[in-house]
C-alpha cells in the first residue's frame, strides 16, 4: 500500500470521525432542546424508566456482587501477608463507588438496553414507521430519543446506588466469612474511607454514560441503512461505539477529577 | 391544489425525479402510474417533505414547501395524510392507539369521543374489533387499512396512497377503490394514488399520469391513457413483457425448456 492512498484512508477516516460526532451532537443538543418543550409526555418516561431500571437491576446487581467479591479476595493475596486485610474495606468502598460501579453499570446497560433501543428505533426506521411520525408532524427526536435519553439519565445513577450497596456486600461476604474481619468492622472501615465525594463523583459520570448510551443508540437506530441486515449491524456498532465512548469519557473524568479538582 | 414545477431528486448516483411537471386540482384524485423505481413514492415523500428536493417547486395551495422550516412544514402536514406502502403502523401500540394517534397527540379530546372515532374509521375500512390487538398480528391487507383509518381520522384535505390495494383481497380493493371515490366526493379530498393495479387507476382517477426517466410522458384522463397510442404508455398499461420500456432497459427474459 503506498503512502498516498495511506494518508487519503486516513484523511477519510478522520473525516468519518467528525462527521459522526458532529451527528452525535446535534442530535444531544436537539434532544436537550425538545425536553423543554411542551407538550411533556410523562407515561412515555415512565415506560423507558420501568425497562432501564427495574429491568437492568438484577444483572447489574449480580455483577457488582460478584465483582466486590472479587475485589476482596484480590486485595486479600496482598494484604494478608502484610498483615493489612483491615483495609481491604476501603479498597472494595472506594474503588466501587467511584470506578467499578459507574463504570460496569454503564457497561451492563449499554449492552442491554443500547442494543435494544438501536434495534427497536432501527426496526422502526426500515418500516417507515419513523417517517409516518413525521408526516404526522411528530419529531421523531422528541417522541422517540428524549424519553429514552431522560429514562438512562435517572436510572443509570439509580442503578449504580445499589451496585455500590450490592457490591460492598459482596466485599462483606468474603471479609466478614474468609478473612479476620468482623461483621463491625467492616462496616465501620467503609463508612469511615467513603466521602460523599467518592459518591458523587461516580454519580456524575453515570449521567453522562447514560447520555452516551441514549444519544449513540437512538443515532444509530435512526440512520439505519438496508433492511433487517442493518437493523443487525447498527446494534452491534451501537453497542461497541457506546462501550469505548463510556471508557474513554470515565478516563477523561477521572482525570479532570484527580487533576483539577483534587477530588 | 398541488404544483410542482422542475422537481429533481438524486440518491447519490442516480436520478430519480428529474425536472417533474405536475399539478393536481383541489378535489382531483390523481394516480400516478410507472414502472417500479421510478420515483412514484419518491414523489408523494417530497410532497410530505419526508425527502426534500435537489432542485425544482412544490405549491401545496400557493405556499413553496420546499423552501419553508421543518415548524411551518408541519402546520402543513397536518392537513396531509399519507398511507405508507407497508402499512407504518407502530409496533408499540394497539391498533385503536395507531387509528387515534393524532387525535391523542394533537387534539384535546375526551377518552368517548376518541373511541367513538376509531371505531367509525375502522368501520370505513371494513375492520371491527380489532382495535386492542397489536399490529404484528395482523395480516398485510389489514395493516393497510389500518393505516388508512389512521389517515381517515385525521380529516385531512389531501391524502397520499403509497399502493393502497397491494396485499389486499379483490373484494377489499374495491371497498378501498369505492372508500376513494366517496372521499372526493363528499369531503372533496384531493388525493395522489401511487398504484400498479391498473383496474383501480381507471376506477379511482380523475386523471392518470404515468412516470418514465423521472419525469411526465403522459398525463389525462382515465379515457385518454387507455385509448393512448404511446408505445411506452401502451406496454405499461397492458402489461406486456415486451415493448419500448423492457428494450430500453436491456431486459431479456427467459424462457422455461
Amino acid at each position: 500500500m503506498t503512502t498516498s492512498v495511506l494518508i487519503s484512508r486516513s484523511g477519510s477516516m478522520i473525516a468519518r470521525f467528525f462527521e459522526y460526532m458532529g451527528e452525535l451532537t446535534i442530535i444531544w443538543t436537539q434532544t436537550l432542546g425538545w425536553i423543554f418543550v411542551p407538550p411533556f409526555h410523562g407515561r412515555r418516561f415512565l415506560e423507558q424508566a420501568r425497562r432501564i431500571g427495574p429491568g437492568s437491576f438484577f444483572i447489574s446487581a449480580l455483577v457488582a456482587f460478584f465483582v466486590g467479591m472479587i475485589i476482596a479476595l484480590q486485595m486479600a493475596y496482598m494484604m494478608v501477608r502484610l498483615s493489612a486485610e483491615i483495609y481491604i474495606p476501603n479498597v472494595v468502598a472506594v474503588s466501587l463507588t467511584r470506578e467499578l460501579a459507574p463504570v460496569l453499570t454503564a457497561l451492563i446497560v449499554a449492552g442491554r438496553i443500547g442494543a435494544g433501543i438501536t434495534a427497536e428505533i432501527g426496526s422502526m426506521t426500515v418500516t417507515e414507521q419513523v417517517d409516518a411520525l413525521r408526516a404526522f408532524a411528530c419529531d421523531p427526536v422528541k417522541y422517540l430519543v428524549v424519553p429514552r435519553f431522560l429514562g438512562l439519565v435517572v436510572m443509570l445513577p439509580i442503578l449504580t446506588v445499589f451496585a455500590d450497596l450490592i457490591g460492598i456486600m459482596g466485599g462483606y461476604m468474603i471479609c466478614v466469612n474468609k478473612l479476620s474481619v468482623t461483621a463491625p468492622m467492616y462496616f465501620t472501615m467503609v463508612i469511615q474511607s467513603l466521602a460523599i465525594k467518592d459518591i458523587v463523583t461516580g454519580l456524575i459520570k453515570t449521567i453522562f454514560f447514560g447520555m452516551i448510551i441514549a444519544i449513540v443508540g437512538c443515532h444509530q437506530g435512526l440512520t439505519v441503512k438496508g433492511g433487517a441486515e442493518g437493523v443487525g449491524r447498527a446494534t452491534t456498532v451501537s453497542v461497541v461505539r457506546s462501550f469505548i465512548m463510556i471508557i474513554i469519557t470515565d478516563c477523561m473524568f477521572t482525570t479532570l477529577f484527580y487533576f483539577v479538582f483534587n477530588v | 391544489m398541488i404544483e410542482i414545477h422542475g422537481l429533481s431528486k438524486s440518491f447519490e448516483e442516480r436520478q430519480v425525479l428529474n425536472n417533474l411537471d405536475l399539478t393536481i386540482k383541489t378535489g382531483e384524485t390523481k394516480v400516478i402510474i410507472g414502472r417500479s423505481g421510478v420515483g412514484k413514492s419518491v414523489l408523494l415523500k417530497n410532497i410530505i417533505g419526508l425527502v426534500r428536493p435537489d432542485s425544482g417547486s412544490i405549491k401545496i395551495n400557493g405556499v413553496d414547501v420546499t423552501r419553508i422550516s421543518e415548524k411551518e412544514y408541519n402546520k402543513i402536514r397536518m392537513e396531509i395524510g399519507m398511507v405508507f406502502q407497508g402499512g407504518a403502523l407502530f409496533d408499540s401500540m394497539t391498533v385503536g392507539e395507531n387509528v387515534a394517534f393524532v387525535l391523542s397527540e394533537f387534539m384535546d379530546l375526551d377518552q368517548k369521543t376518541i373511541q367513538d372515532k376509531i371505531v367509525d374509521a375502522l368501520a370505513l375500512v371494513g375492520l371491527k374489533g380489532v382495535e386492542k390487538m397489536m399490529p404484528s398480528k395482523l395480516s398485510g391487507g389489514m395493516k393497510k387499512r389500518v393505516s388508512l383509518a389512521r389517515v381517515l381520522c385525521m380529516e385531512p384535505q389531501i391524502i397520499l396512497y403509497d399502493e393502497p390495494t397491494s396485499e389486499v383481497d379483490p373484494i377489499m380493493a374495491d371497498a378501498i377503490n369505492n372508500l376513494i371515490i366517496e372521499l372526493r366526493d363528499k369531503l372533496k379530498v384531493t388525493s395522489i394514488v401511487v398504484t400498479h393495479d391498473m383496474n383501480a387507476a381507471y376506477k379511482v382517477a380523475d386523471s392518470i399520469a404515468m412516470f418514465y426517466h423521472g419525469h411526465v410522458i403522459a398525463d389525462g384522463t382515465p379515457d385518454q391513457i387507455r385509448n393512448t397510442t404511446h408505445p411506452v404508455v401502451r406496454q405499461f398499461i397492458h402489461g406486456l413483457a415486451y415493448g419500448p420500456i423492457t428494450e430500453d432497459e436491456n431486459l431479456v427474459f427467459g424462457h422455461v425448456k
